[in-house]
Order: structure tokens, then sequence, then C-alpha cells
């Protein structure tokens, strides 16, 4: 049996691969697939601590809650995001975060 | 879940993680996200959660990734061929992601309580019967030394967490309407 | 004691609501006149009384700074001199000053004038009598830019402002060196203080310089030689305020400011260094003045310097110890410079605003009431024996020469044919002869609102010396025989040749340069004096204004604001990449100073 810490590792690098993805990729469709990344990591986290903690000896299904409403929230989150970056690139015709620098200062 | 099985779904995971980040081309990126979720979903039924592991699959590698190749398609994305990565921003991530790394170990360095998994045999789900209903199908499963987690979270979800369940509702309500109005085309702005 | 508030109220009351509540009323210098006559009748009535009455307008730890007015034989006798000219000046503008579009404003300063020279005159300690100092100055300014749409005008009051300030300045180093010295700032104050022995107790240089100081105030107001510049140029204002303010009071403050000071700590305090200085600077600018005076072609010019000439000589009687002197002269001198500064008024009023001279000449005839009291006023200035005041009093003046110095005695006969020189000339030319231009033949005789302040001027220029029993002025003992016969032969030299070298002339027989251009004093002023200051302040304030200001305090702030923005705008490179990476940088941190901290 994998331990508690095995999980919280291997999510951990998960998250860090997402965060390394978001970091230095340009093009915002990986970015947000990297986004995507580090939520599931979270998700699993979330998960182990469920297993390894039981409740009257079940699974700790709180935890399977908030999984459940994170995977509802990025699916929205998807969906409106996705569609952000198609407005994006029908104004912009890029999708690369180097070229959409509006925002200097 | 024997440990060779932890061991074989974690690194499908990770070199699906990995993959992501470093194919150029997006469709290639979205087919490692969509392996990379394969093995979290092994992860999660092999920790026994069988709900969100399908979901995980069903929502994230079916419908999510799906919206994602839809849209490079769209838009009509190529891989990037000039476009070398930043030196600054490759040692940004690499040093981020070292920083991260090592907090990561200094955490885990020493292990955390509970670090065996408690078992769900029978006897334990026998006893967890106890706190259903005799004539429940979640007390009938348990009895029988099941699991019916479909059933725990649905119970859980339709008593417990009622409300946030609505609002989630709305919330992809809101998100359908929203991504409606987003994506219709702008009328010509008049100058 | 109500008369004295009365008197000093008054005119600022009336001033205020004519400036401010009546405005545009045609009526307003009826109530200036009206306010003018009943503080004539005040002081009148006040005459002769002793007396102080006052109240505390600021106190700071033990120091009492009262606004107290102080009735005595000094200062009742000027408050008639101040009331009685500033009446028949008010009687006069009002035939003058009626074509004038700011007639109001006119009156209204006027009225100002009066309530600060009350207030000087009246004043019992020195804080005071430099605030109404002050005043004085502001209303002198006020009048003489009345017309200020001339630039000359203008010109001439900030130079009178300025020249005016220095002489302040040192006035209230003085008055602050003088308490530092005795403790006291009013006049009683020091009158005890130097009963009791204090002016050979103190120090005597600095004693000497208090008084040096305070008398630089005096040379100020007074101008007195080299603050002497901005008198003539005043004559730029109407020539009613020159009569009142540059003629007959305010500069005569200076004077009465010395012998207020005199009276307070003795004449023992005069009578060392600071007392010559004094009375050689009044000598010197007597002389200078008069000298200038000949070469003049403006009459009211011709009567400045003569006036700035007759200041010399009260100052130098101060200087000599003889304030009553003094004091004296600056009564009967109010009298028959009023008149005369009135009667110019009068002649360039009738000759179309023509102020030369040389342009006039035939105006006995035309004008004999103006042209008789004249040359009343003339005979009063040039000191016609035994039947002009002015004789009385110059004598006084040149019998203290005598028994001080003889060198200042020499300068002072001079002074006095000089005066009989200029006068003569100014008189010829304007007067005599015929008339050399349109102006001038086409003159009349002007109004009696105009004539009877002349008519009473001029008899009063002629007998004031045999009123200061009524009139409680200063009367000192009687001249000997030798300043008298010194007097009588510089009198007529100075007529003959005045006479003589002028009868029938059309224009100047004699041209020294030098004196036309007044010894050069305003040429030096402005390219040596006014040019390097102005350019050395302006370079100090440039630095400041540049350095200090510019480029520390506003610059500076600015500057580092626009720094730390500039950096923070670094930071803003609208890279989403930069972004991530900082706020993944964030979490980590706060994960590091949670955790591991």
């Amino acid at each position: 049996m994998a331990s508690l810490n095995d999980y919280l590792l291997v999510s951990g690098l998960l998250f860090a691969i997402g965060l390394a993805g978001v970091v230095i990729r340009r093009n915002i469709i990986i970015v947000f697939m990297c986004l995507e990344l580090m939520l599931s990591a979270a998700n699993l986290s979330l998960i182990a601590f469920s297993r390894f903690n039981t409740l009257e000896g079940l699974p700790d299904y709180n935890g399977q809650m908030l999984v459940f409403m994170v995977i509802a929230v990025a699916a929205a989150e998807v969906a409106v995001g996705l569609a952000i970056i198609v407005a994006l690139y029908r104004s912009r015709q890029t999708i690369h975060t180097d070229e959409l620098t509006t925002l200097k200062g | 879940m024997p440990q060779y099985l932890f061991w074989f779904f974690a690194t499908i995971m990770l070199i699906g993680g990995l993959a992501v980040v470093s194919f150029k081309n997006p469709v290639a990126s979205a087919i490692s996200v969509v392996t990379c979720f394969l093995g979290l979903a092994g992860l999660f039924i092999g920790l026994s959660a069988f709900f969100v592991g399908i979901i995980q699959i069903l929502v994230y590698a079916g419908a999510v990734m799906v919206l994602f190749l839809f849209i490079i398609m769209l838009l009509d994305i190529r891989a990037e061929k000039a476009r070398n990565l930043s030196w600054l921003a490759t040692a940004g991530g690499v040093g981020l992601v070292a920083f991260f790394t090592i907090q990561l170990v200094g955490v885990l360095g020493e292990p955390l309580p509970n670090q065996q998994a408690p078992p769900l045999d029978p006897e334990t789900m026998a006893a967890a019967a106890e706190n259903f209903r005799e004539d429940t199908r979640i007390a009938q499963s348990l009895g029988e030394g099941g699991l019916p987690d479909v059933h725990l979270i649905g119970h859980k979800l339709f008593t417990e967490y009622n409300l946030p369940l609505q609002i989630l509702g709305v919330l992809l309500l809101v998100a359908t309407v929203g991504v409606v109005v987003l994506s219709k085309r702008q009328p010509e702005r008049e100058s | 004691m109500t008369l004295a508030w009365i008197l000093f109220y008054l005119p600022i009351v009336t001033s205020a609501v004519n400036q401010l509540v009546l405005r545009r009323n045609p009526v307003v210098p009826y109530v200036a006149t009206a306010a003018s006559a009943l503080c004539f009748l005040i002081s009148l009535v006040l005459l002769g009384r002793e007396g102080e009455v006052g109240f505390n307008w600021a106190t700071i730890g033990d120091l009492n700074i009262r606004i107290a007015l102080k009735l005595d034989q000094l200062s009742t006798g000027m408050m008639v001199i101040v009331t009685g000219v500033g009446l028949l000046v008010h009687v006069f503008s009002l035939a003058y000053m009626r074509e004038d579009k700011a007639v109001n404003r006119y009156f209204s300063g006027l009225g100002l004038f009066m309530f600060s020279m009350t207030g000087i005159v009246l004043s019992a300690n020195f804080i005071m009598m430099f605030i109404f100092w002050e005043l004085v100055g502001l209303s002198s300014y006020l009048l003489i830019s009345h017309w200020y749409h001339k630039n000359s005008a203008a010109d001439a009051a900030k130079k009178a402002f300025l020249c005016n300030r220095l002489g302040d300045f040192s006035f209230m180093i003085g008055v602050l060196l003088l308490w530092g010295i005795t403790g006291h700032l009013t006049f009683e104050g020091l009158r005890e203080w130097a009963d009791g022995g204090g002016v050979a107790a103190a120090p005597a240089g600095v004693l000497g310089a208090a008084v040096l100081c305070i008398f630089g105030g005096a040379m100020g107001k007074s101008a007195q030689v080299p603050l002497h510049v901005w008198l003539p140029d005043a004559m730029e204002g109407p020539t009613p305020a020159s009569a009142l303010i540059h003629a007959a009071t305010m500069v005569a403050a200076g004077v009465y400011m010395l012998f207020r000071l005199q009276l307070s700590i003795g004449s023992d305090a005069f009578d060392n260094f600071a007392g010559t200085t004094i009375a050689w600077i009044g000598g010197i600018t007597a002389l200078l003045a008069a000298l200038m005076a000949t070469q003049q072609d403006d009459i009211k010019r011709i009567l400045a310097y003569s006036t700035l000439s007759q200041l010399g000589y009260m100052i130098m009687a101060v200087g000599l110890l003889a304030g009553e002197a003094g004091m004296f002269h600056l009564y009967t001198h109010a009298w028959f410079k009023a008149l005369l500064f009135l009667g110019a008024g009068a002649v360039i009023f009738a000759c179309h605003h023509q102020q030369n001279i040389w342009k006039m000449g035939g105006l006995c005839g035309r004008m004999p009431i103006t042209s008789a009291t004249f040359a009343a006023g003339t005979a009063a200035l040039v000191a016609i024996p035994y039947v002009t005041s002015g004789f009385y009093s110059k004598e006084e003046i040149l019998a203290a020469a005598y028994s001080g110095s003889t060198a200042l005695f020499a300068i002072a006969v001079v002074v006095a044919f000089l005066t009989a020189f200029y006068m003569t000339r100014a008189f010829v030319v304007a007067f005599l002869g015929k008339s050399r231009s349109d102006d001038a033949s086409h003159a009349r005789e002007v109004k009696p609102v105009m004539w009877v302040p002349l008519a009473i001027l001029a008899v009063l220029s002629l007998i004031s010396a045999f009123l200061t029993g009524p009139l409680n002025a200063y009367r000192p003992h009687e001249a000997s025989l030798i300043i008298v016969a010194a007097s009588v032969v510089s009198l007529a030299l100075g007529l003959a040749a005045g006479f003589f070298l002028y009868r029938g002339k059309n224009k100047d027989p004699l041209n020294i340069p030098a004196f036309r251009e007044r010894l050069y004093f305003d040429g030096i002023y402005d390219n040596v004096i006014v040019r390097y200051f102005q350019d050395a302040t302006a370079a100090i304030v440039h630095f400041l204004d540049e350095f200090l200001i510019n480029g520390l305090l506003a610059g500076g702030a600015a500057r580092a604001s626009q720094g730390f923005g500039n950096l923070f705008r670094r930071l803003h490179g609208g890279s989403l990449q930069a972004y991530s990476f900082a706020f993944g940088l964030g979490v980590l941190l706060v994960i590091y100073f949670t955790v591991f901290f």
C-alpha cells in the first residue's frame, strides 16, 4: 500500500509541473491546460486525505464533495475561459501571452 | 491498491503532465492532458473514490478536453515553430518549481500521521451500516460488505450539500449563458 | 477723552463707509470733508489737554502693548497742523478732483491717511507708532499711485514704498534696540528711565546706535539723503495729496518722531555721535536739495526739493539738540508749504495740467488771488524778515546751528541764499513776464472753493509765528543780531540774483547738468544699486526657487513619486508570464513564511 506521503508527493509534483507550464509556456491554451493540471493535483490531495482520514469506518466524503464541486466549477471555468480565448483571438488574432501586453503600464 | 499499480498510474500521470508542458503542438498537449487525467483517475479509483474517478474521466478527459480540442481546431492553431521559449521565463519557471519542490520535500520529509490507509474490509463496512437506516440501499450494501460509493455521495450531496449543489447548478447555468454571450460575434463597432 | 477716541477713529470710519458703503455715491467727497472739519474742531478743543487713554492690544508674557492715545503739548499741537492742513486740502480737493473719475477712491485714501497720521501723532508708545508709521507709508503709496494707469505714477509709488520700507526696517531695529537697552516701549516709560539717570548708565555706543537706527526711520519718512529720492517722484500723485502728505504732514512725521524721542529720553542721549550724524545728514540734505531745486523746471518738483531742503533744516535742528526749533519750523513750514503746493495745484489746474514753469508766465495778471497767495507762501519760505512766520522759525534753526557748529551754520546760510534764489526763480518765471504757451495765456482765476483755502493758508503763513501761544506750538527764544544779519544778507543776495537773472527770460540762462540731473542720485541708484541688488536678489530667489523649492521640495517629492512610479511601472510589463511568476513566487513565499519560518 502506498502511503499518504507518496500520494502527496505525486500530487505536489503534478502541481509543480502545472506551475512550471503556466510560467514557461506562452500559448494561452497550454497555460489553461496547465491550470487544469494544478486543479487536478489539488483534487488528488483532497481524495488522498479523504481516504486516509476515515469517518466512522467510511472515507471522509466531505473531501470528495469538495472535489466534486471543484470539478463542476472547473468545467464551468473551462467553458467560460475558452469562450474568452475565442473572443480574444477574434479581436487580437493571437493567443500568445507575450503579444498581449495591453496591461503594460 | 498494490504499490506497483500506484507507481504505474503515478508515472503515467507525471509523464503526461510533463508532456503537456513540453509538446509544442497544442493538440499533442491536449492528448497528453487526457493521458495525465487517465492516470489520475486510476489513482482516484485506487483510493476507493470510484465516483470521482469516473467523473474525472467523463468530465475532464471526455468533455473538457474535447472542448479544448474543438477550440484548438476552431482557432486553427499550429505548432509554435519559430517561437522558442524565452530563457528568462524558463529560468523563472524552473526556479519556481525548484523552490516549490524544496518546500514540498521539506514538508513531506517527516511522515505525516495516518500513513497507512484504514482498511475498508467487510467488518468495518458492516459496522458503518449502523449509522444508516436499516431499509436503505446504503445500509444493505454496507451490510453486505461493499462500499456504495455513489449512493453515499448522493446521500451526502442531497442532504448536507443541498444548497451548494443548487448554487453550483446556477453557476453552471450562468456559465452557459456567459459562454453564449461571449461567443456571439460582436457587432462591428461604428467608428 | 472720548473726544480723543472720536478724533482717532472718525477718519477711518468715514473712509471705510465711503469706500465700502457709499462707493460711487457723489456725496462721498462732502462726507469726507465734513469728517475732516469735525476732526479739526476736535483738535482745537483738545488743544492743550494732557493725559493718556488706551487699551491693551497684545500681551506677550510681561510685555504689554497698548493702543494708547497720548495728549500733550506736542501731540495736540501737531494734531492741529495735521487736521487743519487736512481740512483745507479736503476743501481744495473738492474742486481740484471734481473731474477725476476715481474721486471717491481719492477721498477714501485721504481718510486713511488722516487716520494713520492721527495714529502716529497720538501714539503713546513706539509699537503703535510703528504700526501707524507703516499705515502712513501705505496710504502715501495709495495716493501717489492714484493715477496708477500712468507708469510714472505707479513707479513713483513703488519707489516711495520701497524707500520707506528701508527706513522702516531701520526704525524697527532701532525701537527693538532701545527696548533692549531700556526695557520700555512707551514714551512715558522712556522718560522715567531717562529721569532715573538711565542715559548716563547705558552704554553710549549702543544707545547712539539705537538712536541712529530710529533716525533711519525718519530718514525714510522725511526723505533725507540718501533715501530722499522718492519724494520728488512722489509728485506724480494728485497735487492736493502732495500738499497734505509730501509737504506738510507725513514727511514731517520723521521730525515729529525724532523730537518725540528727544523729549522722552532727553537731549543727552543725542549728545554724541548720533546727534552729530543726524545734524550733518540734515545739513547735507538741505544743501543738496537746494542745489537740485535751482535747476528744476517742474513747479511741483521745485517745491518738492524745497520741502526736502526745509526737512533737512528741521532734522539738522533736532540733531543739534534744538528740537524745539525743528518743531517750530515744522509748524510754520506746514502752513506755507501746503499753501505753495495748493497754489501750484491751482496754477496747474488753471493751466490745464501744465507743470513746466517755462510754459507758464504772466499768471500774475490772470490769477491775481492765486499769485498773491503764492507770493505770500514764497515770502514765508524765503523768510522775509519780521513779517513772515518762516523768518522766525528759520532764525531759530540758524541760531541752533550757530551755537552748534560753524560748518553747519555756513551750510544753513548758503541754503537760505539758495532757497531765496530758486523760489524767486520759480515765481519770476511762472508768474511774471508774459505767457509762453497757450495753456498759460488762457488761464483764469480759480473758483472760491479753491482760493479760499489758499487765502486762509496765506494769512496763516504770514502770522502763524505769532499764534504759537493759542495754538500751543513750540516757540524758542529770540535770535541774535548776527544771525538776523546773515539771514537778511543771504536773502537779499538770493532775491536779487533770482530776480535779475530770470526776469524776462524765455529759457534758463543757467545750465548745470549735475543739478538738473539731481546730482545723479537716481541714475546711480538705478544703475548700480537697483540693478545689482535686483540681479543678486533675482539670483538668490532663483536659487531658492529652482534648487531648494523646485529641486528639492516640490521637485524632490515629485521625482520621488515619479521614481517609485517608474520602478513599479517596470513591473507592469504587461507580460502574463511575469505576472504569473510574481504570483507564484508570492504564494510560495507565503508558504515559506507560514510553514518554515
